[in-house]
């Protein structure tokens, strides 16, 4: 593995990018199986479909907790439990 | 023969792209993942530090001076560029010979490489020689780049839109040129004024490619970095020190690539965001 040794991989960002991979490939599959049909429109006055959910999702987790570090700092289980809850608000509402 | 009516077969043609994509963004963009987790003395040697490098960010006045010194820039440059890119296209005649003359004069400014658009300004813009310094100190404006603040903004906003305000004007103009004639013609029959054309008719019909304007010209200016930092350097002291230089300074001056690459994370969330909303608020209304 020395050609990748540049990269310098931890295990915990590699189960983050897992995480990711797997969070999009999920959705291929969840809505190849369960088509989601046309954008919603959602709380926020924006027509998204699941994947605009997912990447609202994620996107706003960064941020969530970027601001929990700001403001609390370390351990970041709280702005875990905020993104988990950002992540069901989006998914059923926006 | 299969009894699909949609064939998904077009997929595969979207795989070189994606190769490209992995090896020009995704990769680098995991490693800088991974670097901002961890320490390194060189040597490719990398010590787990955890969210370290982001609490220090988060904390760091210079990072939030630099930030408040790029969003101040782009907005600057982009109140400026995008009324006066779309006035310019609005002027420019569509018809006849000077079209070819108009679109050259208009491209010139954006084949000048950036290094070279720097130093022309660096040149122009001395106090004692430059046609720009010297011209204005003569008209009794006191103009010194290189000591005032001011003078080092006022320079770098007009070279900027020196640079780019063409890319705004050509886009507006073929955005202008495809509006079809019978628009027009509509118009003229209901009587109505210049204002009425431009608000109800151009306007509506320039909405996408404003958006793209809008869009290149807020990540390009969010991103500058080779024209100031040859025109500039990002002084006098810090007054022109944006964002990307000093995300350089850290990464190549300090070899500091933990913070470095922490920084870039909260940068491109930054741009991602911003570009997001820019283009989601843009294009709200359109399935309605």
């Amino acid at each position: 593995m020395d050609f990748l040794s540049w990269m310098a991989w931890t295990w915990p960002t590699a189960f983050f990018f897992i995480f990711i991979f797997s969070s999009i490939a999920a959705m291929g599959v969840w809505e190849y199986y369960v088509p989601g049909s046309d954008p919603r429109h959602g709380i926020f006055g924006l027509d998204t479909t699941r994947g605009d959910r997912l990447f609202i999702t994620l996107l706003g987790s960064a941020f969530i907790f970027l601001a929990w570090l700001g403001i609390f700092g370390v351990p970041l289980w709280g702005g875990l439990i905020v993104s988990l809850i950002w992540a069901f608000v989006v998914f059923r509402w926006v | 023969m299969s009894s699909k009516t949609v064939n998904q077969n077009a997929w595969w043609l979207v795989l070189p792209v994606f190769i490209m994509v992995a090896f020009n963004a995704l990769i680098p963009l995991m490693t800088v993942v991974n670097y901002s987790v961890q320490e390194s003395f060189g040597n490719n040697e990398f010590f787990w530090s955890g969210t370290i490098w982001f609490e220090q960010l988060l904390e760091d006045d210079q990072f939030r001076s630099s930030l408040l010194r790029q969003i101040s820039f782009t907005s600057i440059v982009l109140f400026i560029q995008v009324p006066l890119g779309l006035g310019i296209a609005l002027c420019m005649p569509r018809k006849g010979p000077w079209v070819s003359v108009c679109l050259v004069l208009m491209a010139l400014p954006l084949l000048v490489p950036w290094n070279v658009v720097g130093s022309m300004w660096n040149i122009m813009a001395l106090p004692d020689i430059g046609l720009l310094g010297k011209g204005l100190n003569a008209l009794g404006i006191p103009f010194n780049y290189t000591r005032q603040p001011i003078s080092a903004w006022f320079t770098v906003v007009l070279m900027d839109v020196w640079h780019w305000t063409s890319l705004v004007v050509l886009l507006c103009y073929a955005g202008l040129v495809s509006i079809p004639d019978a628009y027009y013609q509509a118009a003229k029959v209901d009587g109505a004024k210049p204002w009425a054309v431009f608000r109800f008719i151009q306007l509506p019909k320039l909405k996408h490619v404003l958006t793209i304007a809008i869009l290149l010209r807020f990540m390009d200016s969010f991103m500058i970095y080779t024209e100031v930092i040859v025109l500039t350097g990002g002084g006098p002291g810090s007054a022109t020190k944006f964002l990307s230089i000093d995300l350089v300074q850290k990464a190549l001056g300090g070899f500091d690539l933990g913070p470095a690459a922490a920084m870039s994370i909260v940068y491109f969330l930054i741009i991602l965001l911003t570009s997001w909303l820019f283009y989601t608020l843009m294009m709200r209304n359109e399935a309605q």
